[in-house]
């Protein structure tokens, strides 16, 4: 079988998780010897050769094909000169516009001119991106007849799913890694949400990383649940990491890494710190990463007046990463909205025992962890407290966890995912 | 004759390096010495050599007559020792004149006058024996806490060391009425007399000078010598305090402060009825004309004259909580090293940089501050504290077993 697959980012030059995970898929598929041409707006030239790699900045639109006009137009609900930047924190947001004002191209030029420069990024004409990246995908889609499915990574590639569809015939499938709920809360982007709702509806299936995920595709996108399959996550690579970095305080020490956002939820673990701190002071929790509730963050502990035992590191990169997981206890991740959630995993292959939210993907497939609800914070103190006292229960989790991360292979997802595309290919009228 | 009693603060704090949450329990070095060395350096330049080599011209030109007040906080001390010993050497000679009086302070510019009697105490002896050794056993007479800090109980704990007169600001709610330009008491002990600013005379010079926004700029010494004439006549001082640094740090030597200064006296021997003296004179020859009531602390800083610049919001009360309960434990260990960093830690300025009040506008707290906000402030002291109650508590057990 031949897959064409829209992205918008593969390793290396990756700014979010939506490449790692389609590296591990393409990898998968590759296992299973399917043939991928995987389109991404902008190739650096130095990703892996798992696919037949095709880069939308190359291709040169044909603009006597009349088809195109009309995607063109269908595409213009998207607003495409608006700031519309749904990645950013409202600090960058700030940055970005104050930027992007004195600052904008003449749209309709570059976006009619025969090729067109993609960033690749979550940057500041990421809608104008969007779009074009649609007729991009016509005009491949029309070149290239030689596969037999379409597959659209999350709602930035879905225009360019949807146009391929339209030009090829062929169906589409539509995988959700996170949706604008996950992102935004209640107060979504209406654009963001509009483009996502199209790409699921357009789609002739739709793949979810998590149930929970699942759901919210249901609910809140009014998608009829025969049509959504639940595709969970893996890991590129299971084995244990044995670090030699070495603790240098005597205490025990509880962290959440993450964006300091709302969708982490690092409020519930500000409040569970005091409860367990009130109980035992031998311990220090470290929140580590950055965001817009940061400062609101740092302000509470030192209103609680924990903050000699609470630290907070600032945004982590490289080798920090590894040795924050490896001096930890126990890693929590209190997401209040997190479609899968990648990083209790790395804890895991940190023999860190780790407590996640039930309102995170990742929950359904982790057994052998500490499961609560985001906002039970005396549950939340409770499981610390025990991680860190009871031995029995915290060596468990290192010994089951390890195992049961072996099983969290992107072979196994992408088996599953082929059956999806036959099911797929074959209930087509 | 009136007098006129300049006194100039002179203080640096040791900046901390940026300290992470990896390097607790690791490293055990806190102060960023680039960044004081450069700092001294970078004044000494502007401010210290010029000036004090020009109060010297003065002090030579008007023997007996020109006279000035500096109190130099112990972390400053300690810096000059390192950093600029020609520094040190240009306030020695000052000094050796007879005509500058040195005031008594805590050693690490410290608000422990709010907390802690004891270590209070300890401090202010510290600080002696620091202007003792470095200026031929000098001995001050004349207290000055952090900041101008007084309240009537801290002017009690004062005159209990021995010390006969304070200075503090002249702050409009507690004055009301009244003039800073007369020599008052401390209400619970009238022994101690209390000095007070006059902030409108100094701030003309320390903050207004070159403000170009100012209706009264430019500062001329005839305007100024008008303005002190004004006074009248049965007002006895004018106490004129602000930091050293106002000349050529604050006010940049093109602005013509340091014009201004080498003209004033002249002009005030010649146009006005004032003199110059040090605190120490004024309390002998001017009585006090009554008490002063001071039941909350006041202090010199910004326009409300209270603590809130470095106590108040929940970052500043939590590091600050967090260093003096360590008090008890420190002094047990007795180790030269943590008592070195107990008393640089204690620097009121790590907690002026987590004041919050001007956030929005930030002007003059962000001036001063090696910080971007008052968050990265108050996680780095943190870090750097909770590095610091290791030690000391490992020290402590260290010497239980000993």
């Amino acid at each position: 079988m031949k897959v064409l697959m829209f992205g918008w980012e593969f390793p290396p030059h990756i700014s979010g998780g939506l490449g790692t995970a389609c590296y591990g898929l393409v990898k998968g598929l590759a296992h299973h010897n399917q043939d991928i041409i995987f389109v991404v707006p902008k190739l650096w030239g130095d990703e892996e050769p798992l696919a037949d790699f095709v880069n939308g900045s190359d291709v040169s639109i044909d603009y006597r094909e009349k088809r195109f006009k009309k995607i063109w137009k269908n595409l213009t609900y998207l607003e495409v000169s608006s700031f519309l930047v749904p990645y950013l924190g409202p600090e960058e947001y700030k940055k970005f516009t104050d930027y992007a004002l004195h600052d904008r191209m003449d749209l309709d030029d570059s976006i009619f001119s025969t090729k067109y420069q993609f960033s690749g990024k979550y940057g500041k004409n990421l809608m104008e991106e969007v779009s074009r990246y649609a007729l991009t995908g016509a005009q491949i889609a029309r070149d290239r007849t030689d596969f037999d499915i379409i597959h659209a990574h999350d709602w930035l590639s879905f225009p360019a799913g949807i146009a391929a569809k339209e030009i090829s015939g062929k169906p589409l499938v539509a995988h959700v890694h996170a949706t604008e709920f996950d992102r935004s809360g209640q107060s979504v982007n209406q654009p963001v949400y509009d483009i996502e709702r199209a790409g699921m509806h357009s789609a002739d299936h739709v793949v979810a990383v998590s149930q929970l995920t699942k759901n919210t595709i249901i609910t809140k996108y009014g998608v009829p649940a025969e049509k959504v399959s639940v595709l969970h996550n893996a890991v590129l690579d299971a084995s244990i990491i044995k670090s030699r970095y070495n603790k240098k305080v005597p205490e025990k020490i509880v962290t959440f890494l993450g964006r300091i956002t709302f969708q982490k939820g690092p409020e519930y673990f500000v409040e569970a710190a005091k409860k367990v701190l009130d109980r035992d002071p031998n311990v220090r929790f470290v929140m580590a990463g950055s965001g817009d509730l940061l400062n609101r963050m740092i302000d509470r502990v030192a209103e609680l007046r924990i903050a000699n035992k609470f630290h907070f590191t600032g945004f982590l990169k490289g080798d920090d990463v590894d040795h924050m997981y490896a001096i930890s206890d126990v890693y929590v991740m209190p997401s209040v909205s997190e479609p899968f959630g990648i990083s209790p995993l790395e804890a895991v292959r940190h023999n860190t025992p780790v407590i996640i939210s039930k309102q995170s993907g990742v929950a359904e497939v982790l057994t052998n962890a500490i499961k609560i609800d985001f906002w039970d914070i005396d549950s939340m103190a409770d499981s610390i407290f025990a991680l860190l006292h009871y031995q029995g229960i915290s060596r468990m989790f290192k010994e089951m966890g390890s195992q049961e991360l072996k099983k969290l292979k992107w072979e196994h997802v992408a088996a599953k995912l082929v059956t999806v595309y036959e099911k797929t290919l074959s209930t087509r009228p | 004759m009136r007098k006129i009693c300049f006194y100039f603060q002179v203080h640096q704090p040791y900046r901390l390096k940026p300290f992470r949450f990896f390097d607790i329990g690791d490293d055990h070095y806190y102060w960023d010495d680039f960044l004081n060395r450069s700092v001294l350096r970078k004044i000494a330049y502007k401010c210290y050599l010029p000036m004090n080599s020009l109060l010297l011209d003065l002090i030579q030109q008007y023997p007996g007559q020109f006279k000035v007040t500096f109190s130099f906080s112990g972390t400053f001390m300690d810096q000059l020792e390192t950093y600029a010993p020609d520094v040190l050497e240009s306030f020695q000679k000052l000094v050796q004149t007879g005509s500058v009086e040195l005031l008594s302070e805590t050693f690490s510019h410290s608000l422990a006058s709010l907390k802690s009697k004891d270590e209070f105490g300890a401090i202010v002896g510290q600080h002696r024996d620091k202007i003792q050794q470095l200026f031929d056993g000098y001995t001050p007479q004349v207290f000055r806490n952090t900041e101008l800090i007084y309240s009537d109980k801290i002017g009690e704990m004062v005159s209990e060391m021995g010390f006969k007169g304070i200075l503090t600001e002249g702050a409009k709610h507690v004055l009301g009425w009244k003039s800073p330009n007369y020599v008052y008491h401390n209400s619970i002990n009238p022994d101690l007399k209390v000095l007070l600013k006059n902030f409108r005379l100094s701030d003309d010079i320390a903050f207004r000078f070159s403000n170009k926004t100012w209706e009264d700029y430019p500062l001329t010494v005839d305007k100024f010598i008008n303005w002190i004439n004004a006074i009248p006549k049965n007002e006895q001082v004018l106490n004129l305090f602000m930091d050293y640094e106002t000349f050529g740090e604050h006010q940049w030597a093109e602005t013509g402060i340091f014009d201004f200064m080498r003209a004033l006296p002249e002009a005030v021997f010649k146009q006005t009825d004032f003199g110059f003296a040090t605190p120490s004179e004024i309390l002998e020859h001017v009585p006090a004309i009554s008490a002063i009531h001071v039941p909350t602390p006041i202090s010199w800083a910004d326009e409300e004259r209270d603590l809130t610049a470095w106590l108040g919001n929940d970052l500043q009360d939590e590091a600050f909580d967090r260093l003096y309960e360590l008090e008890h434990l420190v002094k047990k260990t007795n180790d030269p090293d943590i008592l070195r960093d107990w008393n640089y830690l204690q620097t009121s300025d790590h907690f002026y940089y987590m004041c919050t009040k001007f956030f929005s506008d930030g002007d003059i707290h962000s001036y001063f501050s090696p910080y971007d906000t008052p968050y990265d402030a108050f996680i780095n002291y943190m870090n750097v504290l909770s590095d610091f109650v290791l030690r000391v508590k490992e020290k402590s057990k260290q010497e239980m077993i000993a």
